[in-house]
């Protein structure tokens, strides 16, 4: 089989697993500054994926497509330490503030011009747990999806999926051009490469140049260019984006009142213990 | 006035739990809007599946029933709700949030170019003023669900496109029957009219299902452990005081996250939502994704080394110390104590 492209999306998500009291400031809105910002979980399962087809098959490129604010880039990067070949760092004013939907629709507009066969994203990202943008994506591309994938491999030309359901497992066969989201069931991705650390160390996006040392940089060490696209590089229509383009809107945040209930307070001592044991058979909640 | 649908999914040709439990908050929305409730149901041999959708108080069943849609497939199912959706038109369509409806509705939402919000812990009806414009919405669907950051709710709207699109976890909603002889209309769908041939592109070469292993959502009393109880191995403690106490181990998604325990116990917005007469958080801080599926047990003791952890605020009985000293006291006191 001859190589095949594969574009794996990949998000950067603060580290929603990390929440500590420190996460909301006293106004009730989020303080992202203080949660670390990390590859989103599973879009590294896959990765991994990606990666095992391009070893596979030769010729098979692995391009990791992010769409954020510029720190963004951080996740190429990473990619890059893992393996992959490139990396497009979608990013511009306009995409702020898109829902999913939005989302979609950008990132679809820079697939189109990286023409992949394949096309590999993460379950769901972990800061909103929607699993939309792959089926929103495959959509609007007009291709087939298989969702939830844990295992891969290619039977003449079509790839066969194991996916990974509440109750079960499903195996399909689908042809290229595909969606897939893979599942945290899936391998997990393999570490950095020292090597590649060393080649893609100072790989930057022009902005982050203009903003670094450039010189510096640039004297240092092989520059390896990151590219960066907005919105008249992959030809959006800006009304499609950010909040415009979003059908959906938030109404309104509330803060959770948590309303304290006169709860006993217990000590460890099995004073306590028997006496809590003791209530709670009286009142027939237990035995 | 357009309709409310319930998108109604089957696992060996019986409805699931959360598309009933959607019907019955469905029927209330639709009450609320003045509207009718209808279902659509797709499958393969399914004739009579009505009757068991109209005792929820559901006015028209849209029924698919061809053999391509045996089982669940993106394209096809796909397809046929788009295009029954393009010509009914509906105001609102809730889903399951199921690994089938979480798989069918961004690609139904994509494909009409309208919102949809995942995993809803509250749907209500309401208005919405935009300044700017001096207009008011009236009657939208309130999508509420915990946001990101941990203390926040957060109401999501779709003002301007049709249909107004959630899904909803199993549990969230409770199921009721409104009249066990209720009938409402059946309408056939004719599924060549919407499916292309391309759609079958995807093939099901073999399928695995599991009877359900575990159900904490039936459990009485649940004992449930989260990041706090440090590793898996800690777990056992759990397992051995559910096991005297005569319920079911639940876990926090951190728990589940760091491997202590499998997904299908997960308590929470993305879990399951139980409503147990007794719940033990063990080593569980009560972040409001985790609270959102437990608030309504009946009693809840909250055993945390923190005396300041969230959980305690809502809890009736709070165990201030270390869960690998406390869990085996109550083992030992509750063995020496019942009869
Ligand atoms: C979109 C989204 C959806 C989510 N959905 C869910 C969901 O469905 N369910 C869910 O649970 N979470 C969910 N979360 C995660 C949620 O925000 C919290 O991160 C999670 O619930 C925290 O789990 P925890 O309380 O076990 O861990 P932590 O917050 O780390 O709390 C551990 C607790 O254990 C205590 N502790 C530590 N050691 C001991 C000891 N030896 N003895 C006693 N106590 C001890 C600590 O004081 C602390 O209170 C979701 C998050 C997001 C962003
Ligand atoms: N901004 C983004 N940039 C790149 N990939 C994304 C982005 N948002 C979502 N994805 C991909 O879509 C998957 C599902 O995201 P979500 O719908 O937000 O849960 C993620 O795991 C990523 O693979």
């Amino acid at each position: 089989m001859k190589g095949i492209k594969i574009v794996v999306l990949a998000k950067q998500v603060p580290d929603t697993r990390n929440v500590g009291p420190d996460a909301m400031k006293a106004d009730g809105t989020v303080n992202r500054s203080v949660l670390p910002a990390i590859f989103n979980p599973e879009d590294l399962n896959a990765l991994e994926q990606a990666l095992r087809i391009r070893e596979q098959y030769e010729g098979s490129t692995v391009t990791v497509l992010t769409m954020g604010p510029g720190r963004a880039a951080e996740i190429i990067r990473e990619g890059l330490y893992r393996g992959a070949d490139d990396g497009v760092l979608l990013t511009d004013r306009a995409f702020a503030g898109s829902d999913t939907l939005a989302t979609s629709y950008a990132l679809t507009l820079a697939i189109r011009r990286l023409e992949p066969d394949l096309v590999l994203g993460g379950r769901q990202a972990i800061d909103g747990d929607t699993a939309q943008v792959g089926p929103q994506i495959a959509e609007k591309l007009g291709w087939p999806q298989v969702t939830y994938a844990e295992e891969m491999h290619f039977e003449n030309d079509r790839l066969v999926i194991r996916r990974r359901l509440e109750r079960g497992v499903e195996t399909v066969s689908a042809p290229l051009p595909l969606v897939v989201t893979v599942n945290g069931t899936a391998p997990t991705c393999r570490y950095r490469n020292a090597r590649l650390v060393m080649k893609y160390k100072y790989a930057r996006t022009d902005t982050e140049l203009q903003a670094e040392n450039a010189d510096y940089i640039a004297g240092s060490r092989p520059l390896v260019r990151i590219i960066e696209w907005g919105t008249e590089a992959v030809g959006a229509d800006t009304e499609q984006l950010g909040l415009s383009g979003s059908p959906t809107k938030v109404k309104e945040i509330d803060n959770v009142i948590l309303q304290s209930k006169e709860a006993k307070q217990l000590t460890a001592s099995d004073r306590d213990i028997e006496a809590l044991v003791r209530e709670l058979l009286e009142s027939h909640t237990i035995g | 006035m357009n309709s409310l649908f319930v998108f109604c999914e089957l696992d060996e040709g019986k409805p699931v739990d959360v598309s009933l439990e959607l019907l019955t908050k469905g029927r209330s929305l639709a009450n609320t809007l003045g509207c009718n409730l209808e279902a659509v149901v797709l499958g393969s041999g399914i004739q009579g599946i009505e009757k068991e959708l109209f005792p929820y108080g559901t006015d028209v069943v849209h029924l698919a029933d061809d053999p391509v849609l045996e089982h669940y497939r993106t394209m096809p199912y796909t397809s046929v709700i788009t295009g029954l959706f393009r010509q009914e038109q509906p105001q609102i369509a809730l889903m399951g949030a199921t690994t089938t409806g979480r798989d069918l509705g961004p690609r139904v939402s994509s494909a009409l170019h309208s919102g949809l919000t995942a995993d809803c812990t509250g749907l209500e009806i309401g208005d919405h003023y935009v300044k700017k414009t001096d207009t008011t919405y009236k009657n939208l669907l309130y999508q509420i669900r915990p946001a990101f950051g941990g203390n926040i709710i957060a109401t999501i709207i779709n003002p301007d496109h049709r249909p107004q699109m959630a899904t909803v976890r199993e549990g969230v909603m409770k199921k009721e029957i409104v009249n066990r002889n209720h009938r409402g209309e059946l309408k056939k769908i004719n599924v060549s009219d919407f499916i292309k041939p391309e759609d079958l592109a995807v093939e099901i070469i073999e399928r695995h299902m599991e009877a359900r292993r575990v159900d904490i959502k039936s459990a009485q009393i649940i004992v449930s452990g989260g990041y706090g109880m440090g590793s898996r191995e800690n777990f056992n403690m759990l397992y051995e005081l559910a096991a005297v106490l005569g319920g079911e181990v639940a876990a926090s998604r951190a728990a589940v996250d760091a491997g202590f325990a499998g997904h299908e116990r997960q308590v929470g917005q993305t879990g399951v939502t139980v409503r147990p007469k007794l719940y033990i958080a063990c080593g569980i801080s009560g972040q409001i994704q985790h609270t959102a599926g437990m608030s309504q047990s009946g009693k809840i003791i909250a055993i945390n080394s923190d005396a300041m952890a969230p959980i305690n605020s809502m809890a009736d009985y709070v165990i201030n110390g270390d869960v690998a000293e406390i869990i085996p006291k109550l083992i030992k006191h509750y063995k020496a104590n019942a009869r």
